[in-house]
């Protein structure tokens, strides 16, 4: 049976998850967009380094992430000299670490829209005297909803799924960083395979419908 | 417009308390999510325990939170882990590792209280296989090697790989079984290797194969301590826990009779 530690695991996951999708919600257009459309020379290592996550093992990423913003790294001073304090084993590390582990989920298939999409959008804003970043809002956005549904629903489920980063970032503490995937890790490593088995379903069922909704949306979106 | 719209039968009314119920649903589910942090969090002692040692610690827990009313907050994970987490900034007071060397190394690096580290359980090694069939034989059977895998923790990674890894040594056949051994990252990977059926038997802690005093079914052969170093596991108070009253009655508490009869009882040697 659940306990309560897993149904407040599950809830800080989808937390986790919403506030990260937001954020990509947020970032990823813009950085699709440029990623798509700019001849700049960074442009390459730019997608490159976005795109680092989808090869990187995860534990590795987490325990650079780590080093990175603990009080000894460089990110880290950065925070402390702020007065925020270090981002590890916090909430809001989670959400920074998991935003950029999630980034190619959802910049990725933007990036490839755009590209469809093409520039006529901008150029047809501009006969009717319209700015690029007022066409890019105004044309642009709401012809590609369906894709950025698309998009952040699977950076939402990734988010959701993703385990080593975690691990590593927010050191399994409940109620702050303990989601679902490392109370999962938890049940096993304590060999209590029937709650393990119970919370894996509920991931799993979460998941498959997330992917389902990715699909139907993604299908919906031939006419481009 | 409004009488337009009481005219009409159910046309906008059901739809609008439908819209009513599932937004007050959504809030709903929203408050639960952000509320919930709030909910779980009773700041007291943060402790980092061995995860070999999990089952046994939520009963010490559940004890000490009723005798002291403290409130542990406890993660379970890989001492290696653990100690790279402490060595950049994690909060925990108290860290209750999975061998004899990760304590005294904090302390030398200046991030726990040197004359704080004991030993709060001992490991015990053994042998064993979810099939009862073969009771009593499992030392024979090793020897023979009369069985496809063997699964047993890294050696490299883990203090109960590294002591099969011993105990096959010393009984001369680590050489003669090198391409049947399965390694698991850590112990609970080699008991899953043997439960899951990939292996017909395994190197595994007692406290794995051990419920309040009684094994699980199957076979099992309790290695001789004298084939292997002894598995201690020290407990050591970190510098974030030193003004912490509730760290200390931790600390003082794990090695009570209470506690240490919850250690036996899970398979350890107190």
């Amino acid at each position: 049976m659940p306990s309560l530690d897993d149904w407040s695991s599950l809830l800080l996951s989808l937390k986790l998850g919403c506030t990260v999708t937001f954020v990509l919600i947020l970032i990823s257009p813009p950085l699709s967009w440029w990623l798509a459309h700019s001849h700049s020379r960074l442009k390459p290592l730019i997608s490159a380094v976005t795109a680092l996550p989808l090869v990187l093992p995860p534990t590795i990423l987490g325990f650079y992430f780590l080093l990175l913003t603990g009080p000894n790294g460089t990110v880290g001073h950065l925070t402390l000299a702020l007065g925020l304090g270090t981002l590890p084993f916090t909430f809001p590390g989670l959400v920074v670490a998991s935003v950029f582990y999630s980034l190619p989920f959802v910049v990725q298939p933007l990036t490839n829209v755009f590209e469809r999409v093409g520039h006529w959008p901008l150029e047809v804003g501009a006969t009717l005297r319209a700015s690029p970043l007022k066409a890019f809002f105004t044309i642009v956005i709401p012809m590609t909803v369906p894709d950025l549904m698309a998009a952040s629903l699977l950076g939402f489920a990734h988010t959701l799924g993703e385990f080593g980063v975690v691990l590593m970032m927010g050191g399994n503490i409940p109620g702050e960083t303990r989601v679902a995937s490392i109370q999962i890790y938890n049940h096993v490593e304590a060999l209590e395979y029937g709650q393990a088995h119970w919370l894996s379903g509920t991931l799993l069922t979460l998941s498959l419908i997330l992917l389902v909704l990715v699909q139907k949306y993604g299908l919906s979106r031939k006419r481009i | 417009m409004s009488i337009r719209v009481k005219n009409d039968p159910g046309g906008l009314h059901v739809p609008h308390s439908q819209l009513c119920r599932i937004a007050s649903a959504s809030v709903l589910l929203f408050s639960l999510i952000f509320l919930n942090q709030k909910m779980a969090r009773a700041e007291d002692v943060t402790v980092a325990v061995a995860a070999n040692f999990s089952a046994a610690m939520k009963e010490i827990a559940a004890r000490f939170e009723s005798d002291t009313r403290d409130h542990l907050i406890i993660s379970y994970g890989a001492t290696g882990q653990f100690r790279a987490q402490i060595m950049n900034g994690a909060p925990y007071a108290v860290f209750l590792t999975a061998d004899d060397v990760t304590g005294k190394q904090l302390a030398d690096d200046g991030l726990a209280v040197p004359d704080s580290r004991f030993v709060y359980a001992t490991g015990a090694l053994v042998l064993w296989s979810p099939d009862p069939l073969i009771a009593g034989s499992l030392e024979t059977l090793l020897e023979q090697g009369s069985f496809k895998h063997i699964a047993m923790a890294n050696p490299a990674l883990a203090p109960y790989g590294a002591a099969a890894r011993e105990t096959l040594e010393n009984l001369g056949l680590w050489n003669h079984l090198q391409d049947k051994i399965l390694y698991g990252e850590n112990i609970s990977q080699a008991y899953s290797m043997v439960v899951g059926g990939g292996a017909h038997l395994g190197f595994v802690a007692k406290s794995q194969v051990m419920r309040h005093g009684h094994w699980l079914p199957g076979s099992v052969w309790v290695v001789p301590p004298s084939l292997y170093k002894p598995l201690n596991q020290e407990a050591i108070l970190l510098l974030k826990g030193q003004n912490s009253k509730a760290a200390h009655a931790l600390m003082a508490y794990l090695k009570s009779e209470k506690s240490r009869s919850i250690v036996k009882a899970y398979g350890y040697v107190p």
